[in-house]
Formats: C-alpha cells, structure tokens, sequence
C-alpha cells in the first residue's frame, strides 16, 4: 500500500499586525514531514508553533512559501488534513456521537455505515457507552477524546494536534499519550503536535523539532530512535529532554563564554 | 454566555405568589362591605364575580378572548418570522448590517403605539392595523436578539465548521442557529410579551371589532367598573400563562444541552 500524508512546508513566513506593528510570526520556515511519521514542535511560547500549526490546517495562509500535502497545495481548510484544539470545540448542543457524525458529513456511505464508523471512532478513543453524553457531562479528558475521534472521522492523512493535552491535569495527561500512541499506531496517520511539554515530545515523536521565537524560525531537529513504548525514566529519554531544556534555557538566558 | 431565561426574580407560582392577591382581595372585600369609597369607582368584588359570569355566560367575553388570542398569535408569528429573517441577514452578512443597521437601530427607539396613526392611515380601521402592530412588537426583540446571537457565535465554532468543510448553508444551519439558539429564544419570549400587549393597546386604541382591548374600552366607556376589572385580571392571567408556557418550553430545549 502507498502509504499518503506526506507533509511538505517550504520557506514559509508569516507576518502579523500587532498594535499597527507588523511582528514575524514565521520567517523562512522549512519542514518535510514523512507519511506515517509523528513530529512534535516544541519552542518558547510565541515561537509561532501555533501559527505554523494553523497555516497547515489552512485556517490562515502564509504571506510567502508554500504548504503542500501529497504534492497538493494547501489553501483551505479540509477534512484531509483534521486538527485537534487545546480546548476540545465539541459542539454543546450535539451528544459525543452527533459530534463524531459531523465529522462523516460528506463521507460517500449510508447512514448505516456512518453510524457504525462513529461508534468504533468512540470506542477506539475509549468513550464506548458515552455516546448519548453531552460535552459538558465529560471530563477534560473525556471530552479531549471525543474530540480526536471526531477529527479522525474523515480518514484524515495528516492529524494536526495543537497542544492537545495542555489543559490536562497531568495524570489524565499521561495517559493520553499513550493513547494518542495506540491511536497513531492503529491509525498510521502522519501526526503534526505542537506542545510546550518536551518529555511528552520526546515520548510520542520520531523527530521533535525545536522553534526559536522573533521571528519563529527551526533551530534544531532531533530524531528519537527509541522503540516504544519508551520509558520516561530512561537514561536515553532523560538524555534528549536535558539536551533540548537546555537548547530552550539557552534561548532565554544569555550564556557565558567559558 | 447562557442568557437568564426566566423573568428576573420571578421563581414560578409557589403558594407563596399568592399571598399577596389574597391580602389585596381581603382589603378590597372589607372596604367595599363597610361602605368605604365610591360604591361606582371601586365595586365590590361580588360584583365583579357577577360580572365575569355575566361575560361567560353570555359569551361576550370568551368571544373577545377568542378574538384577541387570534390577532395575538399571528401577529406574534408573523413578526417573529420576519425578525428572525432580518435578524439573520444582520447577523450574517456585515453588507445587510451596513445598509439596514442603522434604519433598523433607529426604528426601534420609536414607541410602538406612536406607529399607530400611521398603521391606521395605511391599513384602514379594523384588524390589519391591529396585526401589523402586533407583529411589530414580535419583530423587534426578535430580530435584534436574533442578530445579536449570531454575532456572538465564538470564532472557535466557526473554525470548527471550516475545518470540517461545512458549506454556508450547513454552518448556519449545524453551527450558527444551534449557538445562537438561547439568545434567539429570549428574543421571541419578550416578543411574545410584547404583543400581548400590542394585541390589547391596538384594540382599545382602534376599536372596530371584538376583542378583551375593545370589551374593556366599551366598559369603560359605559362605567362598568366590574367589567374593567374583569377585563385586567383576563389580561393578567393570559399573559402570565404564555410567559410560563415559553419557560417552561424553552428550559427544556435548552437545559439538554448547556451546563447548568
């Protein structure tokens, strides 16, 4: 099988105004995503990580460069490319299921089909028998779950994650990720996460990629060759997260020629 | 970001509502058998008794309802449709607020009853005035809470229906008007108030016809307190029903859905 979600940023920059000022979210951004690989931005807040992020769902658009998805250039938004916010925008007037439907509103298959796509979407991400819920009868995490199995509805090629787990507390957070991990793996999608959290990074991704702010720009790329299920305890991971602490205190501090 | 529904400080007809009408109807019936007060200005409330039975029986008073709840319930539709419409347009298309805002904006400082020579000029003396008027106390609140929840729809609910490709029509219909939907209900509640009370001020200002607004102007045309009093506590009653109706219905379209 030809495997498809191969994400291609180029020389991508982005300008915003602020206060009449225009800032460098982004400048000269350049970035090559494999099918099936997961990648993690990390950087200080305001790198432009969210921006880079919304400029591949095709919510903003870049004022130079380009962002392609399998030779196909981004210019809207689209159900090929789903995305997950920090906060889960489930919709409060539709249950857990209604909001996993919407997801398959132009999927070519009977209402049947549909609905038996949802409910193995909802009990992938572990919410079989919370189909009927509300969103505000969820918990955090609960709701974040529902959340993904809506954005995976449409076969998305690429799963855009915008700090998803970031207003987790950090047990719910934990295993979040080793779901978002079963869940990549059943899935082989090609996962884009922005998160401020560099173990949480290092335990999900096969590459974390490290912004530097004014402008946002790529400062380093690190590959994690660890299998999984990687140990956060490990001397290995431990090893990677000093490494990029100290990239990110580097940015901030200025450092002393010895 | 969930509107209030129910009236301010009103919290449903307990017994203790009715402590007051009690106290009130027992002032009323001691000064009226001591004697007390004009016998012709305030009556006794045997009298009225008498009189509302009179109104029954004779059905005068049940056909004037009747009547009345007609010209209520249109107008009340027809403006909720059009402000609904208009308030949409507003709502929607910032081209549609830029030409009709400020007309509308401006419209709607004017007094409702102040309409009514104008109404009565263009549209004759019997019940097309009276509905026009009425649906224009629909429309008002109908079209500016129907605008205003759609504006306040939180960009992150649009983003949402971007990214899951809803088409214009979808998102009005899966995202707009779901998000808007307690803001549009408080609008056609006080809509719902509102012509009650243009139903009754355009039939005792216009005449022509039947209705509880022409019953009570006859009564007091001829001096019959009793009946003056029958037609008020009518009127009372027919609004506090339907304000409870909308409640009550409204709780329950919206509670499913929003925390409490």
């Amino acid at each position: 099988m030809l495997q498809t979600g191969l994400l291609d940023i180029r020389h991508v920059s982005k300008m915003f105004t602020v206060d009449a000022r225009p800032v460098h979210a982004l400048r000269d951004v350049s970035l090559r995503v494999e099918p099936g690989e997961f990648v993690s931005l990390v950087g200080a807040s305001g790198c432009g990580k969210s921006t880079l992020l919304r400029l591949v769902a095709g919510l903003d658009t870049p004022d130079e460069g380009s962002i392609a998805v399998d030779g196909q250039a981004v210019n809207a938004p689209s159900l090929k490319r789903g995305i997950v916010f920090q906060d889960h925008r489930l919709f409060p007037w539709l249950s857990v299921l209604d909001n996993v439907l919407l997801g398959l509103h132009k999927a070519d298959a009977t209402a049947a089909q549909r609905l038996q796509r949802a409910a193995e979407l909802i009990s992938l991400v572990g919410l079989a028998g919370f189909e009927n819920a509300f969103p505000h009868q969820l918990s955090g995490g609960m709701a974040q779950r529902a959340a993904i199995a809506r954005s995976l509805a449409p076969s998305p090629e690429v799963l855009l994650l915008d700090e998803p787990l970031g207003a987790l507390d950090s047990l719910t957070r934990s295993h979040l990720q080793e779901e978002l991990l079963r869940i990549w793996r059943h899935q082989r999608t090609t996962m884009l996460m922005v998160t401020h959290d560099v173990e949480e990074a290092i335990f999900l991704s096969d590459r974390v990629v490290l912004l530097g702010s004014r402008p946002g720009h790529i400062r380093t790329q690190i590959s994690v060759n660890l299998p999984h299920p990687r140990r956060r305890a490990s001397a290995q991971v431990i090893a990677i997260k000093e490494h990029l602490l100290d990239l990110l205190a580097g940015e901030t501090q200025t450092r002393v020629a010895v | 970001m969930r509107p209030d529904l129910s009236t301010a400080g009103y919290s449903g007809l307990g017994w203790r509502g009715f402590v007051l009408p009690a106290a009130i109807l027992g002032l009323w019936s001691c000064s009226s058998a001591l004697g007390l007060g004009n016998e012709h200005i305030l009556v006794s409330p045997l009298r009225v008794l008498s009189a509302a039975a009179e109104a029954v029986m004779d059905e005068n008073g049940i056909t004037a309802l009747l009547h009345s709840l007609g010209r209520f319930i249109s107008g009340w539709l027809i403006g909720s449709a059009a402000g609904l419409a208009a308030g949409l347009a507003m709502g929607l298309s910032p081209t549609a607020d830029r030409a009709g805002g400020p007309t509308f904006h401006a419209l709607r400082q004017v007094a409702l009853f102040a309409w009514l020579p104008l109404l009565s000029a263009w549209f004759g003396m019997y019940d097309a005035p009276k509905i026009v008027l009425i649906s224009m106390a629909a429309f008002f609140p109908a079209a500016l809470n129907t605008q205003a929840g759609c504006r306040g729809v939180p960009k992150t609910y649009r983003e949402v229906g971007r990214v899951l490709e809803l088409g214009p029509a979808s998102t009005v219909w899966r995202v707009i008007l779901p998000a808007a939907a307690p803001s549009i209900i408080a609008g056609l509640q006080l809509g719902l108030i509102a012509s009650w009370i243009g139903t009754v001020g355009s039939e005792y200002l216009i005449g022509n016809g039947q209705g509880i607004g022409i019953l009570l102007s006859a009564a007091r045309e001829g001096n019959r307190m009793d009946l003056v009093i029958v037609c008020i506590v009518t009127l009372a009653f027919v609004g506090l029903f339907f304000s409870q109706v909308v409640r009550l219905g409204s709780r329950r379209l919206i509670a499913r859905h929003l925390p409490s």
